[in-house]
């Protein structure tokens, strides 16, 4: 009879061995035992900083401004422009950064647009490996609300947020459902949402008008939110004329745009 | 005394290509008290039969709930069992709070059969010897799935597992296409029935021995305490028992590896049913 | 020389004295327990088909599959021991996953079929672990048309252009042969292995199954798909008159 410590020993003797075809040892993926959970790590990043000495993210860098969406009978619109901004420097032009999650689900992003490329990869993995499962489950946004609610907050605990605003909307149970979450995690559920300066500029025109009248249909919502982006481009010096528009309901997902929005400046030369 | 060469550990193929230590886990669980799960379309049910080690012991808890929305009965090592089912637990919590909604269930049956799996392919490790029936239910229905120690897992109409199961199996067989139109009352007392089938003469359900496990719609998963047992037990008393053979159960359970004759040299064992490779 | 009861043939990480390592052989025994499993690769993509054995009729139908997604443009259809070969599948995600995450693009399958064989590979090497009991095809429809891989316990694999594992690999592999594979479209190939997999099935032996279809081509944008249900049922039916009539002519012969 074989002493199991040795042959423990000519294991771990083996790993030393393998060099560069660690990865493929298998030793390495099922050491994890039943206290190891699968898949739910909230952290979002796999370059984990170090707890000192390591710079963390206290600004963000290429950024884009407010997203704002409205519920309305059977569903949700959406909408944001598409600058990037570099500081006031309206640098790139083209940002777009409403994306379809899946079937049921839309997602706008504003603040840091390099993170929010970065979970937006990290979301269309989650997605990718749902529909190989091919199970008939698929993700709601309810669940995406709480999960990245989770992340951010993960994040933030950390001193590293993630520097964006996020609107996630969609159906959840064939009903409409739109939730926000922002860099320190805070989270909440509401039929008006507007991010950034938009949260000062058009969430009173939203209310008003959603309380003016609860069952909009979509063209009324959409002309609503066209019309809260135009004035948020008035007002906002870090928008933009050009803006996408997301629109979930049962009739599918729309994302149209870039779109222009109309102005008239000619009144500029009497300010200041 | 190995039955042959190739028999002592898991790392190990048979020339035939099989896994000896995993078909011996399978036979761990015919030695656990018979359970039996079935299903209507709103209800998942486990029915399970306790033992007690001795006039002086408890029975032993035979289901274990895991979530509002899923608890599972066992045959074979509790132990083992006790570790699934902690498993089960944190990935249920845990997906309940990334996603504020509950994991379904054909979900965790396959992280489960993974986690599984690995136990059957290292030479540190054993297989888990025990059998699992999971009742569940989620976006998509009840479901009643089959684990077992070779990390197969199976979707079941209805199943049944541990000893003398197989005449509970042939009961669920005989009345499968009744289980969808019953409700919840008619399925119960279906389990029972199946679950009665697999008793030796002597013996007879009572509350002490029985428990049920229902989930459903609008139901969160619960045990029913003894005097709602008691109702069911009264309501299936009238019905006729299968009837028997002498010897006890009529249908005699899959015989476990028997050993190859003296004079041939070593030789694998001849189960009637080999490992599961379908 | 003989395997059994020499003592050579009880670790992966052993030789016999004829420089075989017997325990990976053994493994192959495996795969060979289990359902046909065939991969077609045509003109303009690859379609699999699977003879899924149903041992209970206690099961619900459809379950325990044995194609998988790998990754949108990425099947997998597997024979052997289903849960290892579900382990196969899931590092096969992983792999595709990564490879997506650094260079943004799908895995070609040259790659993933470079990855996954590394992977079963190094369980060949080790007295602490077995061989995995499963062999698995992998296929994908690329900017250069159609590619299929055929990846065995032994880490083995090669490019195909139709192949078998499973219970009746000899047979499907004749009847493979007598097709002209790289003329075929996926519709024709879809008849022919519903066909195939419906002519090798041992209704003595194995009562049930359930056949298993998917396919990634042209017409699915190099999506790996099942086939939708009216286009296997039409296959099926095909198969099973086919079958008719071969048991017919058998009858007048005699």
């Amino acid at each position: 009879m074989i002493a199991q410590n040795t042959l423990k020993a000519q294991v771990s003797q083996n790993m030393a061995f393998l060099g560069e075809a660690n990865r493929y040892s298998p030793f390495l993926a099922a050491q994890n035992d039943s206290f190891h959970s699968a898949s739910y790590d909230l952290s979002a990043n796999t370059l984990v900083p170090d707890i000192y000495g390591s710079q963390r993210s206290q600004a963000p860098l290429t950024t884009a401004t407010s997203v704002v969406g409205l519920q309305f009978k059977d569903g949700v619109v959406i909408a944001a422009d598409v600058l990037g901004s570099y500081g006031s420097l309206a640098r790139f032009r083209n940002c777009q950064r409403i994306m379809k999650v899946n079937d049921n689900i839309i997602l706008g992003a504003g603040g840091d647009y390099a993170d929010f490329q970065y979970l937006k990869n990290i979301i269309e993995q989650k997605i990718l490996e749902e529909e190989c499962l091919d199970d008939g489950f698929s993700l709601k946004p309810k669940s995406l609300h709480c999960w990245l609610t989770r992340v951010m907050y993960n994040r933030r605990s950390k001193f590293d947020p993630f520097w964006n605003n996020f609107i996630i909307a969609g159906l959840e149970y064939g009903q409409p459902f739109m939730g926000t979450v922002d860099k320190l995690g805070t989270a909440y559920i509401d039929p008006v949402i507007a991010t950034g300066y938009g949260a000062y500029m058009a969430t009173p025109l939203l209310r008003k008008a959603l309380e003016s009248k609860p069952d909009l249909n979509k063209e009324e919502a959409i002309d609503i939110l066209t019309k809260a982006m135009q004035v948020l481009f008035y007002r906002d010096a870090r928008s933009f004329p050009k803006y996408q528009i997301g629109i979930i309901s049962k009739e599918g997902i729309e994302i149209r745009g870039p779109l222009t929005l109309e102005s008239n400046w000619e009144l500029a030369h009497m300010i200041g | 005394m190995f039955r042959n060469q190739y028999d002592s550990d898991v790392t190990v193929w048979s020339p035939q290509g099989r896994l000896h230590q995993v078909e011996y886990a399978m036979e761990a669980v015919k030695q656990g008290s018979a359970t039996v799960g079935l299903k209507n379309r709103t209800h998942a049910v486990l029915i399970a039969l306790k033992r007690a080690s001795s006039e002086l012991s408890a029975y032993q808890e035979k289901i274990i709930p895991i979530d509002n929305h899923m608890g599972i009965t066992l045959a074979g090592l509790t132990a083992d069992a006790r570790m699934l089912s902690r498993y089960m637990r944190t990935e249920c919590l845990n997906y309940k709070y990334s996603h504020d909604s509950v994991l379904p269930v054909s979900r965790l049956i396959t992280t489960l059969g993974n986690k599984m799996q690995t136990c059957t392919q290292r030479y540190d490790r054993r297989p888990y010897g025990v059998g699992l029936l999971v009742a569940g239910y989620d976006d998509q229905g009840p479901h009643i799935f089959q684990t077992c120690p070779s990390a197969n897992y199976f979707n079941c109409k209805a199943m049944a597992l541990g000893s003398r199961s197989q005449s509970a199996r042939t009961y669920l067989e005989k009345h499968l296409n009744e289980f969808p139109s019953c409700d919840l009352d008619e399925i119960v007392k279906h389990g029972l029935r199946a679950l009665r089938d697999t008793l030796p003469n002597e013996v007879d359900l009572t509350v002490k021995n029985v428990s049920i496990g229902i989930v459903g719609k609008d139901v969160p998963f619960t045990i029913l305490d003894e005097s709602a047992t008691a109702i069911y037990l009264s309501e299936i008393e009238g019905d006729e028992k299968r009837s028997r053979g002498p010897g006890g159960a009529a249908e005699q359970d899959i015989q476990p590896p028997q050993p190859p004759p003296a004079d041939q040299g070593p030789q694998d064992p001849q189960p009637a049913v080999a490992m599961d490779t379908e | 020389m003989s395997s059994i009861g020499t003592g050579y043939d009880l670790s992966a990480s052993q030789f016999s004295p004829d420089g075989r390592v017997f325990q990976v052989e053994y493994a192959q025994k495996a795969v060979e327990n289990s359902g046909t499993v065939i991969g077609l690769r045509g003109k303009d993509g690859v379609v699999f088909a699977v003879e899924k054995l149903v041992t209970s009729k206690l099961y619900e139908p459809g379950a325990n599959k044995r194609l998988f997604n790998i990754d949108n443009h990425v099947g997998m259809a597997v024979s052997g021991l289903s849960s290892d070969a579900r382990q196969i599948a899931e590092t096969a995600r992983t792999e595709a996953a990564s490879y997506r995450a650094q260079y943004g693009i799908g895995i070609p399958l040259k790659y993933l079929n470079d990855r996954v064989s590394m992977y079963m590979h190094a369980y060949t090497l080790y007295s602490a672990v077995r061989p995995y009991g499963c062999s698995v095809i992998i296929g994908a429809y690329e900017a250069d048309g159609p590619v299929m891989y055929m990846i065995d316990p032994s880490g083995v694999s090669y490019g195909y252009y139709g192949c078998a594992i499973g219970k009746a690999k000899q047979s499907a592999k004749t009847e493979i042969e007598k097709l002209k594979l790289a003329d075929m479209s996926c519709k024709d190939l879809i008849r022919e292995a519903a066909r195939i997999i419906y002519l090798l099935h041992d209704e003595l032996k194995d009562k049930q199954f359930e056949l298993e279809m998917s396919w990634v081509g042209n017409h699915t944008n190099g999506r790996h798909e099942r086939v939708p249900f009216e286009i296997k049922a039409e296959a099926e039916t095909k198969a099973r008159q086919a079958m008719d009539e071969d048991s017919d002519s058998d009858t007048e012969d005699m």
